[in-house]
This record gives structure tokens, C-alpha cells and sequence, in this order.
């Protein structure tokens, strides 16, 4: 493929990082990530991986921006209200680097179309904000065999990990079951310091590049913890669960599930 | 047996903010009765109604999941760390 001379330039603290190289460069623009959700979490998933150079990026959110998603949703400027957020996404991410083609898709995802969206991309990020979308995510790709890059939090708290399916544990291992409607706070209540959803995205940013360049050790088998009012990091293992209703020995879950949404479902859910 | 556990943040409005908290316990079981008597309505929201925890929670003495343990009855000792993790679900 070769590098251009602008795009030696543009990545050349990156190419000298040991690991990364000219060839790391070429596969991170050959790359296909796909965001799921545009959000807290997906706003810097984006602007780092377009930074980085990565080829293809799909941007998956239904949802258009609002006024109070700003604070921390900073792909985004005053005047993208009311726009669609995969739409409103690309042109700003186009703008940071000609070299990543954005495909926006502006659809709720559904156990109906999940499988047909998913299935070009190496690298899936999860940046959803509510349980039914992250069981369907999970599910859909321990079916499909792609690698899921998890995040969420929750106020001052995250919480990342990296699901390879058949190699290690999925999210069902670690949680079989989504909590049922109205047990956990929703997330308008809740709440969020947008500066947290930005370390949380940027632990996913940072697996997913290393996925692309094959550098480290990826986040598989265990979860990190980020507690950012005590400013700590903390892991904990996470077995595969050989009785897991997806991925264990004896699965019971043989295809998708669209649990119902218990976290909004007018026009005014928002991203906690 | 002096243990501290670590309480989520969706469940700190039982704790009355505290994310640190002392029991005494020999096991896991007794640490969630002991967390009971000191903030009432705290076990209901770990356990279901048969006593099971819930499926959207684990338990971890200092890095292991109980489930991989021995669950309720995984024993505790002086200086361990009890972390209650739920899923989160922020975007």
C-alpha cells in the first residue's frame, strides 16, 4: 500500500513508537472499527481512533445531539444541536483527517439489523448507553466471533474490558443477566462527569488500537475499575464461565434477545 | 474477622455515601448479613429473594469473583478486600 509523504507526517509520532512502524501505520488505516453509540463514551473513541489514522470507522447512534450532551460529548459543537449525531459526527471527524472514511448509521440497533451492520468491521466498540443495546451487542458478537471492546460507567465510576470471543470471557460471563427495568437508576438521574466518560473512552481507544497493531497485552480475562474520586485504577479477574448462556459449554441463548428498554424510550433518552 | 468492603455508587445512597465499609465476617454470607444490620435494605439490593445474588452483580475478595470461589461460603480473613461490582450500563 505505501504511505503518502503527508501521512508520514501526520502519523510520525506514532510511527516511532516501537511496534508501530510504517507497517502499523498501514494496518491501522486498513482497519474497520465500528462505534456503537455516539456518545460520552463514543465522542472520544472516535476522536482518537480518527486521529490515529484508522481507515474506516462506522458510527452507529440513533439519537440527535442535545444541548446537555456537550459537556462531555466533544466531537460536538454548539451549533450540531438538533442534528443527527453520526451525521454531525463525520463532518467534524472528516475535518480532524481526510484518511478515515466515517460511515455514519443513523438506526437503533435491533436483533434485526445488528448482524448485517456488524459484519464488516474488525473492531467493535461499545459505547452504548443502556443495558438492552450492551446484552445485544455482547451477544451479537460472541455469535459473529468479533472482538468487542467494552466501557460504561456509571457517575464517578467505569468500568473496560476487551471480549474476544472463544479466547476469553464475554460480558455475559461476568454479568449473565441484564438488570431488570427500574432496578438500576436511570441515566438521567444518574448523572456523569464528562471528563470520566473521557477516560473511559480512552482505555477503549487505546485497546482498540492495540488490537489493530497486535502491541501489548489486551484487556481480556480481567476488568479495570476507574474510580475517579479516589483517582484509583483496580482490576478484577474475569473467568470465562463455562455456564454461560452464550458462550458457555451448554449455551441457552441461540439468538438475539431484544430486552425492553427500561431507560427511556421517548424522544428525550439522553446518554447518562 | 475485620473486612472492608468497597459499595458501588449506585449503592452508596444505602451507605449514606460511604464508599468504605468495616464488617465483621467470617464468610461472604455473614459479610452481606453484617452489611444488612448496619444499613438496612442493602441485601435486597445484592440478593434476590431466595438469598441468591444477583445476576447484574458479583462479588470479588480482593480480585476473585466468589463465583469461582466458593460463593456465599467463600470465607473471609482479617485484611481482605470485598468489592461489590454491578453492571453499569453509561454511555
Amino acid at each position: 500500500m505505501g504511505l503518502t509523504e503527508d501521512q508520514i507526517e501526520r502519523y510520525s509520532r506514532q510511527i516511532l513508537l516501537p511496534g508501530v512502524g510504517g507497517k502499523g501505520q498501514e494496518k491501522l488505516l486498513a482497519a474497520k472499527v465500528l462505534i456503537i453509540g455516539a456518545g460520552g463514551l463514543g465522542s472520544p473513541v472516535a476522536a482518537y481512533l480518527t486521529g490515529a489514522g484508522v481507515g474506516t470507522l462506522g458510527i452507529a447512534d440513533s439519537d440527535n445531539v442535545e444541548l446537555n450532551n456537550l459537556h462531555r460529548q466533544i466531537i460536538y459543537s454548539s451549533e450540531d444541536i438538533g442534528r443527527e449525531k453520526a451525521a454531525a459526527a463525520r463532518i467534524r471527524l472528516q475535518k480532524v483527517n481526510p484518511d478515515t472514511k466515517i460511515i455514519p448509521y443513523v438506526v437503533r440497533l435491533t436483533s434485526g439489523n445488528i448482524m448485517e451492520i456488524i459484519k464488516d468491521y474488525d473492531v467493535i466498540v461499545d459505547g452504548s448507553d443502556n443495558f438492552p443495546t450492551r446484552y445485544l451487542v455482547n451477544d451479537a458478537c460472541v455469535l459473529a466471533k468479533k472482538t468487542l471492546v467494552h466501557g460504561a460507567f456509571f457517575r464517578f465510576e467505569g468500568q473496560a474490558m476487551v471480549i474476544k470471543p472463544n479466547e476469553g470471557p464475554c460480558y455475559r460471563c461476568l454479568f449473565s443477566e441484564p438488570p431488570p427495568p427500574g432496578a438500576v437508576p436511570s441515566c438521567q438521574e444518574a448523572g456523569v462527569l464528562g471528563a470520566l466518560a473521557g477516560v473511559i473512552g480512552l482505555i477503549q481507544a487505546t485497546e482498540t488500537l492495540k488490537l489493530i497493531l497486535s502491541v501489548g497485552k489486551p484487556l481480556i480475562g480481567e476488568m479495570i475499575i476507574f474510580n475517579a474520586l479516589e483517582m484509583s485504577f483496580r482490576k478484577v479477574k474475569v473467568p470465562k464461565d463455562t455456564s454461560c448462556p452464550i458462550c458457555g459449554e451448554k449455551p441457552t441463548i441461540k439468538k438475539l434477545i431484544d430486552y425492553e428498554w427500561f431507560c427511556g424510550i421517548t424522544k428525550s433518552r439522553k446518554e447518562a | 474477622m475485620s473486612i472492608k468492603v468497597r459499595i458501588p455508587q449506585p449503592l452508596q445512597k444505602i451507605t449514606n455515601g460511604r464508599e468504605l465499609v468495616d464488617v465483621h465476617a467470617a464468610d461472604i454470607k455473614g459479610m452481606i448479613g453484617d452489611l444488612e444490620n448496619k444499613f438496612p435494605g442493602i441485601k435486597d439490593r445484592i440478593c434476590d429473594q431466595s438469598g441468591k445474588i444477583r445476576r447484574f452483580i458479583n462479588i470479588y475478595v480482593n480480585e476473585e469473583d466468589i463465583r469461582f470461589l466458593q460463593s456465599g461460603e467463600t470465607g473471609l480473613k482479617d485484611g481482605d478486600e470485598v468489592s461489590i461490582i454491578p453492571a453499569i450500563a453509561g454511555g
